[in-house]
């Protein structure tokens, strides 16, 4: 028997709402898998495309697949004077000239300078694979997963493509499941979301790494609020952390074998477990109130 | 002909940089007129690609040999496209391996590695 409280009819349809920590292995996906399962229907949306994980929980059906490209630059060696103002224009070390210009394409950024500032027009564009979307559905969630091709530069045309707006259906809560960290890439899949959910863990490294996140939706202005995991008893940094600075705790998950068990199986805890069904719950709805009573996003 | 060495310090007296890429220096010696130079490589600061860089500028001082201790494979790529030669050095100073050089005892470089930043090995 499944426990599906009555207030789960009022959830807000339409919110995006992002999940991102300072570091890997914090629980993102297991906050985002759940939050999306907990939900009647959603959208979950891998944007974590060096090492998608979300796809092994969902096992989703359907699946179809799309592939992402970006631009590098071409040269045609007849036109090309030998000039190197490429060369000395490309801040990643991605051209070389010796007798002919030679292209490192893993090392190009797609920034598409070289082609800009070619005297001789020796430069064209041309399509580089560099990863793919895949789409399917696990119940009532859709699931997208980007997965970017191993040694490229870098992941954020994937994530432009995953979070294309016909990607967010209307009527459907959109959960983001962010990589680690606090760079571009993850910059990119936070700036749609109406609301951010900081992951953090209960040790001082977790308080640096949330940190980070910290500062980063708050330069952003996302409205936003922690879910505090591997909770223990006795002191927990984070808590303080969030205490400290007038952070909105949203939730907090245990240390837990049973929940341990189950995401190391591949399982959604939510499906499995009434406890967990509760917990994630109640997390959608503290969510929900806030994205709602936020207003201006 | 010219050969170049990345290195620790500008004296002939100098270790031999374990990075080529990231070498704070490159020895250029001319074995004919027994000159040295010491180049200092802008490539060494950067985010990425700094052995593509730093064999560019192999490449522009006229070098027709590398002393080296490693060397990545996209580095090599482009002093093969030049056909400058990749020797590894051997334990011992600069002056070690310019003598080792010109006498003769060096051999060719032939395993490159692989970039530090997921290039593929294909």
């Amino acid at each position: 028997m499944i426990f599906t409280p009555a207030f789960m009819a009022a959830e807000a349809t339409d919110m995006k709402i992002a999940v991102l920590s300072g570091k890997g292995g914090t629980g993102k996906t297991l906050v985002t898998v759940n939050l999306a399962a907990a939900a009647k229907t959603a959208t979950y949306i891998d944007c974590d495309v060096e090492e998608p994980n979300g796809h092994l929980f969902f096992k989703p059906e359907g699946i179809t697949e799309e592939k992402v490209t970006v631009k590098i630059p071409m040269a045609d060696e007849e036109l090309c004077s030998g000039c190197r103002k490429c060369v000395n224009f490309c801040k990643f070390n991605a051209l070389a000239y010796t007798n002919k210009l030679i292209v490192f394409d893993e090392i190009c950024h797609s920034c598409g300078g070289c082609i800009l500032i070619c005297p001789e027009k020796a430069l064209t564009e041309k399509d580089k694979v560099i990863g793919t979307v895949q789409k399917g559905t696990s119940g009532n969630v859709s699931v997208y997963t980007g997965i970017m091709n191993v040694g490229e530069a870098s992941g954020v045309p994937i994530i432009k493509k995953l979070l294309e707006p016909e990607n967010q259906e209307a009527d459907k809560m959109t959960v983001i499941d962010c990589p680690p960290g606090s760079a571009c890439i993850v910059m990119e899949s936070i700036k749609d979301a109406d609301y951010c959910i900081l992951v953090a863990e209960p040790t001082l490294f977790g308080v640096h790494n949330l940190n980070m996140v910290y500062e980063l939706v708050t330069l952003f202005k996302k409205p936003f609020g922690v879910v505090l995991n591997k909770c223990l008893d006795g002191k927990n940094p984070a808590e303080t952390f969030c205490i400290e600075n007038n952070i909105k705790i949203l939730g907090r998950i245990p240390f837990d074998n049973e929940l341990g068990t189950l995401n190391s199986n591949a399982e959604i805890a939510v499906n499995e477990s009434e406890k967990y069904r509760e917990l994630f719950s109640v997390l959608l709805q503290t969510v929900t109130k806030e994205v709602q009573s936020c207003g201006s996003c | 002909m010219k050969i170049a060495i990345p290195v620790d310090n500008k004296t002939l007296d100098t270790n031999i940089c374990a990075s080529f890429g990231r070498a704070p220096y490159f020895l250029v010696y001319d074995t004919e007129t027994k000159e040295s130079a010491f180049i200092e490589n802008t490539a060494a600061t950067s985010p990425g690609g700094a052995g593509i860089k730093a064999a560019q500028m192999i490449v522009d001082n006229k070098a027709a040999a590398l002393l080296t201790p490693r060397c990545g494979q996209n580095a090599a790529d482009v002093l093969n496209a030049a056909g400058i030669k990749i020797y590894k050095t051997i334990a011992g100073s600069a002056q070690d391996n310019i003598d080792a050089f010109t006498d003769g005892k060096l051999s060719l470089l032939d395993d490159f590695h692989a970039g530090f930043h997921g290039r593929r090995s294909n």
